[in-house]
């Protein structure tokens, strides 16, 4: 997934010279190669490595964006975007509207985010429902390097600001992709697998559990409609709704903790729209509301793992 | 008045910029007592020779970043005071649409990209529209006003960091009014202040009595042409002092009477105008000048409270384009 990503920018930044990423550490390929080769290819005017200054990189890129460019944000970690929440959400998330679309925010932010490799609690979540929760803004969540590459291409592209979402721990994945890369639409799920026992919405890194869990399943005959939402705002309602008017069953899978989580919306959603006897089962899989702990076996405790997704499936697919 | 550099059509142009502030900001004032203007309002009387002598040595496609208290920079910028007054009215043919208010009123056709909000939140923004507008292959430099306040915020030391790290063409400004909000800025500000921490940090500092506007238009300038020059980054620290209260509603009380006394015998208006006089400009030439300016406002205070209300439908426009379509956006 990584070079899917790092082909994406790379495209983009060719197709379009108001194109540049910012971000700690970009110029030397960025912390995960995304940006491998940027800076010998387009020069240090437009791969900038900047000081740690989370404030700044985001806020400037927002300023660069004013006056007609069209920064790539790099934050190295999601976590890190915390240190410049002003910056996000009080600024880019609103200059257009308090403006009176004088400006556009014309930026990506990339914020890789998820549990990887161990990292303890200020290196491993996943709150992309706040940003669900905030005007403004596009908030995407890829789970393959397909989707990855061009939602990246669409997010590069887009007039309004992309929050970008890169999920650390499914970096290392295998797939095609296009070349050149198409962008994809934002809003719009792609089924991993067809079933008609049980819908299952989920996103990001998730999506790898839910698709080994449904797999394993369909050998004990529960078949699994997987929907993997790929962008959180918008979101695929519609295909959603379209799959659930066959399963009746509802089961929504994401690693961020199940509290308030993007599931809870998702839930209220199409029962609001349903009405609250269409469906049989309705369900949510999350983290618990606990921070990401350090030590292997306390991590693995509170994951969203293929065994968790198969024991709801079969819970949900019972009723 | 040092008044070095200065001449006669200098000032007056400087002491019309600072009559239109003052009569702004006024008609303003009396707008929201009278019920008119809704919402907080921060004005900036007192401390007008700073946005007039640092605008005064920008052209037109430079930029700005102001703060919460920026109509001067507005107006000093060249925005013009009807849809001004018309945001602050809440109305529509306000800059904004009547979705800003006072404290986000931006101009992007002169430059003015935006008041703010948040303290030292424009500066971020400052240091990234220099650095965008080098990579579009402009000479353009960003001015970046801010109080301070700013300066014990981390985007101040991130920002100046930042500009003098990449050389950027900014003018970073501190409009160095004394006062926090309600609290001194001295009781809150270890060290040198903010000359001190521009230095520390690279950027070539000057210190300017904010009062004296063709002092601040002198330095401005000095740093203007160095800055376009190459030179990277530069800081004006000007002290002034804030006539009024934090917000309109606010008397400022806790302030010794004394003290505000004398700070109105240095205030700019007067000392322009007393230097002008002095110059040989006749009493009735300044009056005029007045005049001129509190029929601008005024006038533009009366459209503005006889503008119609935004459309309630306009509330939902200018959120984002993507996903406009889902049915929770709309009424």
């Amino acid at each position: 997934m990584i070079e899917a990503l790092r082909r994406a920018a790379e495209q983009e930044m060719l197709r379009d010279p108001r194109v540049w990423v910012l971000g700690e550490d970009v110029a030397r390929g960025g912390l995960f190669g995304q940006y491998r080769g940027f800076l010998e290819r387009f020069g240090p005017e437009r791969v900038v490595s900047t000081p740690i200054s989370e404030s700044t990189i985001m806020g400037a890129g927002l300023g660069a964006a004013l006056v007609g460019t069209r920064p790539i944000i790099e934050m190295r970690i999601f976590d890190f975007a915390m240190c410049a929440m002003d910056e996000l959400v009080n600024q880019i998330a609103k200059v257009r509207y308090m403006f009176g679309g004088q400006g556009r925010a014309s930026v990506v932010v990339r914020m890789p985010h998820g549990i990887w490799r161990n990292s303890a609690a200020q290196h491993s979540q996943m709150l992309e429902a706040w940003f669900a929760h905030l005007p403004g803004v596009v908030v995407v969540a890829p789970s393959t390097p397909a989707d990855a590459a061009g939602l990246l291409v669409a997010a590069i592209r887009s007039d309004d600001p992309v929050l970008f979402f890169d999920p650390k721990d499914l970096f290392g994945e295998t797939g095609e992709v296009a070349d050149p890369i198409g962008p994809i639409p934002f809003g719009t799920a792609r089924r991993v697998r067809h079933g008609e026992a049980v819908t299952v919405v989920t996103w990001s890194a998730a999506a790898r559990e839910v698709a080994r869990a449904a797999e394993a399943l369909a050998s004990e005959g529960i078949e699994a409609d997987v929907l993997d939402l790929r962008t959180i705002w918008p979101w695929d309602e519609e295909a959603v709704v379209a799959s659930l008017a066959r399963t009746r069953r509802l089961l929504v899978v994401h690693e961020a903790v199940e509290v308030g989580g993007f599931g809870a919306e998702v839930v209220a959603r199409v029962v609001s729209r349903l009405g609250p006897g269409a469906l049989r089962a309705v369900r949510r899989l999350g983290a618990p509301r606990v921070p990401v702990p350090f030590s292997p076996p306390l991590e693995a405790a509170l994951r969203v793992t293929e065994e968790k997704v198969a024991a709801a499936l079969r819970a949900v697919a019972a009723v | 008045m040092n008044g070095t550099g200065g001449n006669v059509g200098r000032a007056i142009a400087l002491l019309r910029t600072m009559r239109r502030i003052r009569a702004f900001e006024e008609a303003a004032l009396a707008g929201h007592a009278a019920g008119e203007i809704p919402g907080p309002l921060h004005v900036s009387i007192g401390q007008e020779a700073v946005a007039a002598g640092v605008c005064a040595a920008l052209r037109h496609d430079d930029r700005i970043t102001s703060n919460h208290r920026g109509h001067g920079h507005a107006l000093a910028k060249g925005a013009k005071p009807a849809p001004m007054m018309h945001e602050l009215y809440g109305r529509a043919g306000g800059y904004c649409g009547g979705k800003g208010g006072s404290m986000h009123i931006a101009d992007f056709s002169v430059g003015m990209l935006g008041a703010n909000g948040v303290v030292a939140g424009g500066i971020p923004i400052a240091v990234g529209a220099a650095q965008g507008l080098r990579l579009l292959g402009s000479d353009a430099i960003v001015a970046c006003f801010f109080g301070d306040g700013a300066i014990n915020r981390g985007p101040f030391l991130e920002g100046l960091n930042w500009a003098a790290l990449f050389r950027l063409p900014v003018l970073f400004v501190c409009e160095d009014n004394g006062v926090a909000a309600f609290t001194r800025a001295e009781s809150v500000t270890a060290g040198g202040g903010v000359a001190a921490r521009a230095e520390a940090i690279g950027v070539p500092a000057r210190m300017v009595d904010g009062n004296d506007a063709l002092a601040v238009l002198d330095a401005a300038e000095a740093l203007v042409a160095e800055i376009r020059r190459g030179g990277g980054p530069r800081l004006l620290h000007a002290r002034t002092f804030r006539l009024m209260g934090h917000t309109s509603t606010d008397p400022a009380a806790w302030r010794d009477a004394s003290e505000v006394a004398a700070a109105r015998a240095r205030e700019p208006i007067a000392r322009l105008e007393a230097w002008l006089a002095a110059n040989g400009i006749e009493a009735a030439a300044l009056a005029a000048i007045a005049a001129e300016a509190e029929a601008e406002m005024a006038a533009a205070r009366r459209e503005a409270l006889a503008a119609p209300w935004p459309d309630p439908s306009s509330a939902y426009a200018d959120v984002q384009d993507i996903g406009a379509h889902i049915p929770m956006l709309a009424p």
